[in-house]
């Protein structure tokens, strides 16, 4: 099977370890993986701030992009959850029939990582390992949007050498929230603060995600603080091998 | 018109407020505390009910229905509340529901009146306006008076005083009842507020109460409570006043089977209030001799016309939204800067006024739905929110800066080829700001990112470079 990757724009420009740990996995796995050059960014930032009119363009590039792709994988639960949460009534807003249809089609194809290994290819043991302590954060959007339950625990409860630390108060969001970052420093900081404290106490060295935008917020603080502890996507910690 | 809720026009955005706010710890302490209470006992009891979902849906359903023959039911609520016994009256906005409690009080001669918990009373601020004509108000729930005796302002829609400890209660008891020896524990402050109260309760012939749902079939109003004082305001008194904002009528007697599950399971984490009073109109030789209801609009009908928002009057003031935000959690109620705080606040508060006054309001979120999982009528806040944001973008209340950014990057993101050459731009210009590829300062409005993080430098090569170089 040929999978389709979108990237996302943060990880292709931020966090391009993520992107090729993605390849290394799902071709560890046999199937042929495919990057189309034209993907940009769901419009996530633009919509979720207010910025409708801003975020159209970005799900017509989108639409134009994945059109005849099969299955579209991607790393980052909060974009998925924007493209099957919203697109459909963006795309039904804009009036375009035609839009409407395509954008129809498009969204049961596209995956969440840890989605596509455990319901789309029905694997949980891709043959990694990993050394390490590691403590999982359920990204909010992959928790309460697309429902991901316990797939990703599943996922690292099968990699070699690597012991898995329960969070507390691990539904509690981190604060980032996109632009809240920026617009309500104060108070995502706040709530960053808690969430350090649960990271911390865990005593793991390694806070995983499904999605780097929480990762990139908890690693700021982590990283701020000189705490050594480090982040990671699950998909760099499936894809490590010995 | 004046539309108002409390004194929101006037509050500080919400950064501002919550800024000054998340460095007070004792009150961070209070709130965590009493959310986490909250939030552990409702979890017990909603796991317990096997269809749980089921009635959140059947809720949910009942409320749109409501909603959308809204004029009929609360016809039909007149003409049985009337028929009764009860006499109705319809208020516009708070100044008019004002109006008509205040003339109703001076018919009966009285200067004095008693209070059951009413939210609704704090929007259209009535204390003022009662102080204002001379008469005197006695807030009677726990809470509420711990509020008006501290003179501070509620916090929480169903637990006002959700910010303060029984240390600080203590306090504000020994100061204004003159209680040299009180003691801090629980008994003790019920104990002299049980004893403070009894008198008002028997000496005062007027009672101010709010009401949790009417019912259209019956003309029934229902008060649920866990402290009894609400039973006593509206079974002790002569005259008995109740304001209820028009989006509390529900069709059918019925329907309360749905929504006394709903509400207390919710609300306090009880299986039932310890406190149900339904009353229908007057009843000669039993309770009240005259009872008014006051239907308020105050910009609900508004709320009512945007079909992407109005299930916000869905809601049934439950406060489980409250306790399940992250946000709410750090900063308490007073940095919604209104009567309504947490998410359901974000959402009622710019709707009801206009949004000039609170457009920092849909902001106060970092999206992360927990309310929207808790709320028991499935209002989904977090997509209101958002419609709210597009609202406040479109009336332009944003900062220039942030706006020219959105389309800078709405053009730059439009394609992959743009986003390439975004790459590029962002990698030539971060070197004045990194360090061992780290970014510490960042200028402008990303200064509030760095501000309490890190960010890492943008690598020295994309993905979708690696990918071409790949081949
Ligand atoms: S919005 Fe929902 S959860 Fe919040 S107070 Fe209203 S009913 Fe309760």
């Amino acid at each position: 099977m040929t999978i389709d990757l979108f990237i996302t724009c943060y990880n292709d420009t931020l966090f391009p370890d993520t992107g090729k740990a993605v390849v290394a996995v799902l071709e560890r796995l046999g199937h042929r993986v495919a990057f189309r050059r034209e993907q940009s960014c769901c419009g996530q930032m633009h919509y979720n701030t207010g910025y409708q009119s801003e975020a159209f363009p970005l799900l017509r590039n989108f639409v134009r992009t994945f059109a005849d792709a099969e299955v579209i994988c991607a790393p980052s639960s909060s974009c998925v959850a924007m493209i099957r949460d919203h697109f459909p009534k963006m795309a039904a807003a804009s009036g375009d029939e035609k839009l409407v249809e395509r954008v129809e089609e498009i969204v049961p194809r596209v995956f969440e990582f840890s989605e596509m290994l455990v319901d789309r290819l029905g694997v949980t043991d891709l043959g990694a390992y990993y050394p390490h302590t590691v403590t999982l954060h359920p990204s909010c959007h992959g928790l309460r949007s697309l429902g991901l339950g316990n797939k990703p625990r599943q996922l690292l409860e099968r990699v070699r050498g690597l012991r898995l630390i329960e969070l507390p108060e691990a539904e509690q969001c981190c604060g980032f929230g996109g632009t809240f970052a920026i617009k309500n420093a104060d108070v995502s900081a706040a709530m960053l603060a808690d969430k350090m404290r649960c990271v911390l106490n865990t005593g793991a060295e390694v806070c995983t995600a499904t999605d780097n935008s929480c990762l990139m917020h908890i690693k700021g603080a982590l990283s701020r603080m000189r705490t050594g502890v480090k982040c990671a996507h699950l998909a760099e910690i499936l894809a490590a091998s010995a | 018109m004046s539309v108002y809720v409390g004194h929101a026009a006037e509050a500080e955005a919400f950064p501002r407020a919550a800024e000054t706010l998340v460095a007070d710890t004792q009150l961070r302490r209070n709130v965590r505390h009493a959310t986490d209470v909250i939030r552990r006992k409702r979890a017990r009891v909603v796991d317990e009910v096997p269809d749980w979902e089921a009635l959140r849906e059947t809720g949910h359903a009942i409320k749109q229905h409501t909603l959308a023959h809204l004029d009929r039911y609360l016809e039909e609520f007149e003409r049985n509340c009337t028929k009764a016994g009860g006499r109705v009256h319809w208020a516009r906005d708070a100044d008019e529901a004002n109006r008509i409690i205040v003339d109703l009080i001076r018919a009966t001669g009285e200067s004095e009146v008693i209070k059951v918990k009413t939210m609704t009373s704090d929007e259209i601020r009535l204390n003022e306006a009662l102080e204002a004509a001379g008469i005197t108000p006695f807030e009677t729930d726990l809470a509420d008076l711990i509020v008006q005796l501290g003179e501070d302002k509620p916090s929480h829609i169903v637990v006002p005083a959700l910010h303060r400890n029984r240390m600080e209660i203590r306090e504000i008891f020994r100061r204004k009842m003159k209680l040299e020896h009180l003691g801090d524990k629980p008994e003790d402050l019920a104990a002299a507020a049980r004893v403070y109260l009894r008198e008002k309760f028997l000496s005062v012939p007027v009672a101010i109460s709010g009401a949790n749902f009417l019912v259209a079939e019956t003309g029934s109003v229902v008060v649920v409570e866990s402290e009894g004082n609400g039973r006593m305001c509206v079974s002790l008194p002569r005259v008995l006043i109740s304001l209820v904002g028009i989006e509390k009528v529900v069709p059918r007697f019925e329907d309360l089977e749905v929504f006394l599950q709903l509400l207390p399971r919710s609300a306090t984490g009880e299986r039932m209030n310890p406190y149900n009073s339904i009353w229908t109109g007057v009843t000669p030789g039993d309770g009240p001799r005259e009872f008014h209801v006051v239907l308020l609009d105050n910009g609900r009908t508004n709320v009512l016309r945007d079909d992407e928002a109005s299930e916000t009057l869905d809601c049934i003031r439950c406060g489980a939204c409250l306790n399940a935000c992250p946000v709410y959690r750090q900063t308490g109620g007073h940095a919604y800067g209104s009567v309504y705080g947490g998410p359901i606040g974000a959402i009622l508060t710019p709707q009801l006024q206009a949004m000039q006054h609170s457009q920092s309001l849909p902001y106060a979120s970092s999206l992360c739905g927990a309310c929207y999982e808790v709320c028991p009528v499935k209002i989904n806040i977090p997509e209101i929110l958002v419609h709210l944001r597009a609202k406040a973008v479109e009336q332009g209340y944003e900062p220039w800066q942030e706006r020219a950014a959105m389309k800078a990057a709405s053009i730059a993101l439009a394609s992959g080829s743009r986003l390439e050459a975004a790459q590029k731009l962002a990698r030539a210009m971060q070197w004045p700001f990194e360090h061992d590829g780290k970014l510490e300062h960042l200028p402008g409005m990303l200064a509030s990112w760095t501000e309490f993080r890190d960010l890492d430098a943008v690598p020295g090569q994309s993905f979708r470079e690696w990918w071409a170089e790949r081949g």
